[in-house]
């Protein structure tokens, strides 16, 4: 799917926080290498508290690794880009603008006539016609999501990353929400980074699986999910890539094992 | 003026017959204790509540409740109104701005605890026996509040709206204009109504200085001139009833879509 040429690539990241103590430095990441191809859905997949949103939010620009190149659409990552927009698991909608004030949020350099057929056009895609007047705090968390979602499709943002962005969600919501991603994704041919750390989620929404390992964290290996979509849960093919990813986390299918 | 929980059942659509009736009660309550213990106390001094119902109407057949009521909340005004145009843009700047705050933060802190009253001397040595030196009082006593609320409330604005901005490009005045501020209006508004308050709160003291008229010159006067202490209670009584107002006016700036998202599910 898409392009061979990689359009994220990490090189030797390496990232540490200052601890408390001088000398007492909190490894993160280390060593993490990964590629992601244009218009490729990669998840990436770790324990909690891994490091794994970090890897995103330093692709994203909102961190500087402290060692090794991060390289987005050719060049070095130097903070965020409206190209590349982050959905975030807390919800980044502004409570304070409507749905369609947020959804065009990005897009005020454009023409009003432009703007408004945008807004329309994605407000639709993420199935919220009929609250384009709603406040975000007269929606549910799933809607909301949705409308950070459509704000970045709005802004013509060529990458999403990711960051649990239906962590918070209930379960059927969240199953909802991961096959409007997909018919989204292959619509609007997007490149999409993925974190989370629900595996099954990772399965069936991924072309690739990066698994990360505790920290400090680094790709443990990589799984290709080759399967067509919408895909099925009960087929071969799921059932062994999600396994092939407990396995590789340590612990089998029904939670056993080393946690 | 304290900082009062959000009642719930003062919610607009959830407008109730409690919503009166209990604060009636307490009402009747309060004015039958207070009738109640100033007959048992044998002595004339202290005026019953019909007493100063009396006075109040006393003071509007001498054409002096209006004017009284007119001079204060004109003085409340200028210097409430000068304290928000200050401590708003003066609390968004050391909110923001890191080495603004180091600056000027102790500053503040210091000269925040100094009572509006001790300014006194000073105000009436700078400004003399005119409107300017309630005025300065008034604004003194409300800048502080506003200025270090809006200051707080832009240091704890949440930091994902600010990384959601920048990510589409915002950054300088657009990122402050269209992000920034949104985000701490709901706290500014908190500010200004408990800034009102206290702006209201230090008028009997700001109004001690050489003026003639006010509710609070009317203490002062009708203690000084007479020990008229119906008309004592009853400028407490409008100044009591004038801040209720002032108080429910400001909160329905809470009630506009653009805040109300900042005061909680209720």
């Amino acid at each position: 799917m898409g392009s061979a040429e990689p359009i994220i690539t990490v090189r030797d990241c390496w990232m540490s926080f200052a601890g408390k103590q001088p000398g007492a430095d909190i490894h993160v990441l280390e060593r993490v290498n990964l590629d992601v191809r244009e218009g490729e859905f990669v998840c990436l997949v770790g324990p909690s508290g891994c490091g794994k949103s970090t890897m995103l939010n330093i692709v994203g620009g909102f961190l500087r690794e402290t060692r090794g190149e991060v390289r987005v659409e050719g060049a070095p990552v130097d903070g965020p880009d409206p190209g590349r927009i982050f959905v975030f698991q807390e919800n980044g909608v502004f409570p304070w603008l409507t749905v369609e004030q947020n959804i065009g949020f990005g897009l005020l350099a454009r023409a009003e006539a432009e703007r408004a057929e945008r807004v329309k056009h994605y407000t639709a895609m993420v199935g919220l016609t009929g609250f384009e007047k709603s406040y975000p705090r007269e929606l549910s968390g799933g809607m909301r999501q949705r409308v950070e979602i459509a704000r970045a499709l709005a802004a013509d943002a060529r990458v999403l990353y990711m960051d649990e962005p239906f962590g918070a969600l209930d379960f059927l919501t969240r199953l909802k929400m991961r096959a409007d991603l997909i018919r989204i994704w292959q619509a609007e041919k997007k490149t999409i980074l993925f974190v989370t750390h629900d595996i099954e989620e990772a399965v069936q929404l991924a072309d690739r699986v990066l698994v990360m390992t505790k920290r400090p964290a680094t790709i443990a290996e990589e799984v290709s999910v080759d399967l067509p979509r919408p895909r099925d849960l009960d087929s071969p093919g799921y059932l062994a890539a999600r396994d092939r990813i407990f396995s590789i986390m340590g612990m089998d299918a029904r939670g056993c094992g080393a946690a | 003026m304290s900082v009062r929980p959000y009642s719930p059942v003062m919610q607009g659509r959830n407008f109730s017959i409690a919503s009166v009736l209990l604060p009636l009660g307490v009402a009747v309550l309060f004015l039958a204790a207070w009738h109640l213990a100033v007959k048992g106390s044998g002595r004339d001094i202290m005026p019953a509540p019909w007493q100063v119902v009396l006075g109040i109407g006393e003071l509007q057949r001498n054409g002096l409740l209006v004017p009284y009521v007119t001079a204060s909340l004109f003085r409340v005004s200028w210097g409430f109104i000068i304290a928000v145009l200050v401590g708003v843009p003066f609390g968004l700047l050391l909110g923001w701005f890191r080495p603004a705050f180091m600056a000027f933060n102790p500053f503040v802190q210091a000269l925040r605890p100094i009572s509006p009253i001790a300014w006194i001397p000073l105000a009436i040595l700078w400004f003399g026996v005119k409107d300017i030196a309630p005025i300065f009082l008034i604004f003194l006593a409300s800048v502080f509040p506003i200025t270090v609320s809006v200051m707080a409330a832009v240091q704890n604005i949440q930091s994902v709206y600010v990384r959601a901005a920048r990510n589409f490009g915002l950054s300088g005045l657009s990122l402050f204009r269209r992000v920034v501020f949104p985000a701490v209006l709901p706290q500014i508004i908190t500010a200004l109504r408990i800034a009102l308050g206290i702006a209201w709160l230090v008028l009997v003291a700001a109004e001690m200085l050489a003026v003639t008229s006010g509710l609070g010159y009317l203490i002062h006067d009708a203690r000084n001139a007479g020990k008229r202490y119906d008309l004592v209670v009853s400028g407490m009584v409008l100044i009591g009833a004038i801040g209720l107002i002032l108080d429910l006016l400001v909160r329905r700036l809470e009630k506009f879509d653009e805040v109300r998202w900042g005061y909680g599910q209720r």
